[in-house]
């Protein structure tokens, strides 16, 4: 794990080199002080994460804390682990070694504040159900078991299809919502759970240039009211557009902080040029052999 | 006795009425049944497990037989039912588990998982039947009930046990009405929510054996998939609310039930499981046809209403193209012809149809032309179809000799919202807007002779 956790950070590393550039990048108070291991206004806190798909690793000791209150673009070619690391904090997918937690505390204590936006590819959209409906799930968490979808909730839900410019398309069933306004009805459930983490796991795939517009006003609305939202993104043209920070990612965290830092030539063709091969192969020598990953 | 009953209108009525006791048992319990599985079926359905479905149903003739075996062997009444389901319902949990099993620790995949669980259940419960048949109690043993369905045989504390694991079902589906709908539709987000989606899981299959147990009697265990897969599949084509889709499901489910079972009390030996599946197929095959959401008979009518405002499209635009320069102009069905390519019985049609709507009116001996109204219809579908080609030009970089077919095909779906679009798109060439020229040669014009 040493060798690839040195060149995580891209600029020079070197001791106290890299603590500076940490607290420049991160600008939070103290952090990790006096036992404070993980501090509770750190959004999403990774500590030496691995994740293996059956047996073969896809993500390998992932190390970040994600900046409070600020836009995070997820960046990787494919195959680099970005869904799976959104899922792996999700629990969605087991980790094989390593400490997710969420303002300090674990992920299924603080699910609430996490809102996810899964692929539009993730579901069937023959479902019988409203635009309104899936965006009501987005109040199931608070909801108990049992307790019905209230009229409370269906307001919250309301407001959030207003919020994506879907407000005349409540009772459409999804089906015959365009692919742009399934996005949105996914981007409107997260909202109305009104968590204060976003994981979106690409938000912006083949919408047409309206939604993509009505995303991103959504996305700096969301910033302005303080929340934190990464974002799994395909464009690197957008980038600098529409995010300040940023996450390098290719089976290994590549680079990550401020976008005008970190989003340099060098450290792309380190994400995208040339493939892991050792990575790679490892993995596969892993999975052949049933080793205990 | 039901079996006894010959056609004959007074049994008609009788059952009707409901008059004859066997027929209310045979009502409660079959009805039940059926409708309680039109309610899960529709969760079963959206999961996407339907097939998991006929697994337990298969899986638990050996448990059935064995329940049986156990029972003569410790002098219970072997034959009682609670006895038999209890049985059936232990083999078609351990084919679940099986199941599951064989998809989490191997590379087995799920259909091959779900063949391997079928079969080889199915066939144990056959060796095991061979078994209770060769037994001195045989003829007492009458498992063939429990393959194919025999509502005949149903006494009144079956009936109640059947309505009361129906109630449970019905209850489960009720109450977590909320759960199993995230469930089946996200369950990647129902799970990121912290819903314990195997628990549910292991919850709707708990509810589908329960529901298999309890429609053994009634269709037998090879038919008992029909219930839980086609009245889910019949109401999916009425309605795009879930909540309406399982409420429908259950009344096909309740009619299938009653109206079979009552069939079979009428037909002497009919026997009941194939009868109530026929008629939940029948109802299947009316929702597919007239079904008001997706029934193909409206998909049909609404594919000719679109073939003929295509055709009624086309012959305006040939019009068009052929007077444009002086709308006043008479033309010949002639140059009609030349202008597109047609077959002369549609061209014919397209004429009669233009007469009568008053489009284009006779001028002199076979000359036509434009009435005002026509001219206006001619004028503004013209306009959408150069509209739409010159966007796939200017903005698709098609090239213009391409772009007619393009255009014949996307000009009819075009609507007001898309067209004001266009507009907006297109308006640096305001001139062109009123009805923009053609942008690539028309046949109309084309020397003669010359290929199109």
């Amino acid at each position: 794990m040493q060798p690839i956790a040195r060149d995580r950070q891209s600029p020079p590393v070197n001791g106290p080199a890299t603590g500076a550039l940490e607290t420049n990048v991160q600008p939070r108070p103290p952090a990790r002080t006096a036992g404070a291991e993980h501090p509770a206004d750190c959004p999403l806190s990774i500590h030496d994460m691995t994740v293996a798909y059956q047996r073969r690793p896809v993500l390998w000791d992932v190390e970040y804390d994600a900046p409070a209150g600020k836009l995070i673009a997820l960046v990787g070619p494919n195959g680099a682990g970005k869904s799976t690391l959104i899922k792996a904090v999700m629990d969605l997918v087991p980790k094989a070694s390593g400490r997710v937690t969420v303002f300090g505390e674990p992920y299924r204590r603080q699910r609430r504040l996490v809102g996810y936006v899964p692929q539009r590819e993730s579901v069937d959209w023959d479902f019988p159900v409203s635009a309104l409906d899936v965006v009501a799930m987005g109040r199931y968490g608070r909801l108990g078991w049992l307790r019905p979808v209230g009229r409370a909730d269906l307001e919250a839900a309301r407001e959030a299809l207003d919020r994506v410019g879907l407000k005349d398309f409540a009772s459409r069933q999804i089906r015959q919502l365009s692919g742009g306004q399934q996005q949105r009805v996914f981007l409107a459930r997260a909202l109305a759970q009104d968590a204060q983490l976003y994981l979106m796991d690409e938000p912006f795939a083949s919408v047409d240039a309206a939604t993509e517009r009505a995303i991103i006003e959504v996305l700096r609305a969301m910033r302005a009211a303080g929340k934190t939202v990464i974002v799994v993104h395909h464009d690197l043209e957008t980038v600098p557009e529409y995010f300040e920070y940023v996450v390098l990612l290719n089976m290994r965290v590549v680079a990550h902080g401020p976008v005008r830092d970190v989003f340099t030539p060098e450290n792309l063709r380190k994400t995208y040029g040339g493939r892991l091969t050792l990575l790679e192969e490892a993995a596969h020598k892993l999975a052949k052999r049933d080793a205990p990953v | 006795m039901i079996a006894a009953a010959r056609f004959d209108w007074p049994s008609l009525v009788n059952l009707l009425a409901l008059r004859d006791y066997n027929t209310r048992v045979v009502v409660l319990g079959v009805g039940a049944f059926a409708l309680a599985s039109g309610v899960v079926g529709t969760f079963l359905m959206l999961r996407k497990r339907a097939l998991l479905a006929d697994v337990i149903s298969h899986a638990t003739l050996p448990g059935i037989a064995l329940a049986f075996l156990v029972g003569s062997s410790l002098g219970v009444a072997g034959k009682s039912l609670p006895v038999l389901l209890a049985g059936a319902t232990v083999t078609g949990v351990l084919a679940v588990l099986f199941v599951l099993a064989i998809v989490h620790t191997t590379r087995v995949k799920e259909d091959a998982a779900l063949g391997i669980a079928l079969s080889v259940f199915f066939g144990g419960g056959i060796a095991l039947s061979s078994l209770v048949q060769q037994s001195a109690t045989a003829s007492a043993a009458g498992l063939d009930a429990f393959i194919y369905g025999k509502t005949a045989a149903m006494i009144v504390s079956d009936a109640w046990l059947i309505a009361g694991g129906a109630a449970i079902v019905i209850a489960i589906c009720i109450g977590f009405f909320k759960e199993l709908r995230l469930l089946c539709f996200d369950p990647a987000y129902a799970a990121a929510q912290g819903r314990p989606i195997v628990a549910f899981d292991l919850l709707l299959m708990g509810a589908v054996v329960m529901i298999t147990v309890i429609g053994l009697q009634a269709v037998g265990l090879i038919l008992v998939i029909a219930l839980l897969v086609v009245p889910p599949a019949a109401a999916r084509f009425w309605s795009d609310d879930l909540r309406r889709v399982v409420l429908i499901s259950a009344g096909v489910g309740l009619i299938s039930g009653v109206v079979g079972a009552g069939l079979s009390a009428l037909i002497p030996k009919a026997p009941s499981g194939a009868l109530i599946v026929l008629v939940s197929g029948a109802l299947f095959v009316f929702s597919l046809i007239f079904g008001a959401k997706r029934g193909s008979l409206w998909r049909w009518l609404e594919a000719r209403q679109l073939g003929r405002r295509v055709a009624e499209q086309h012959f305006l635009r040939s019009c068009y193209e052929l007077v444009e320069d002086d709308p006043r102009r008479a033309f010949s069905e002639g140059a009609l012809a030349a202008n597109r390519v047609w077959n002369a019985e549609e061209l014919a049609r397209m004429m009669q149809v233009a007469l009568a709507g008053r489009w284009i009116e006779a001028a002199g001996s076979s000359q036509f032309r434009l009435t005002q109204a026509g001219l206006e219809s001619a004028r503004r579908v013209t306009r959408n179809h150069r509209l739409w080609e010159m966007y796939l030009i200017t903005h698709a970089d098609i090239a213009p000799s391409h772009v007619d077919r393009d255009a014949d095909l996307v000009e009819h779906v075009l609507d007001a919202e898309m067209i004001t679009k266009l507009e907006a798109l297109l308006a640096a060439d305001a001139a062109a807007l009123v009805t923009p020229p053609s942008p690539h040669r028309l046949p109309s014009v084309l020397p003669s002779g010359a290929a199109p």
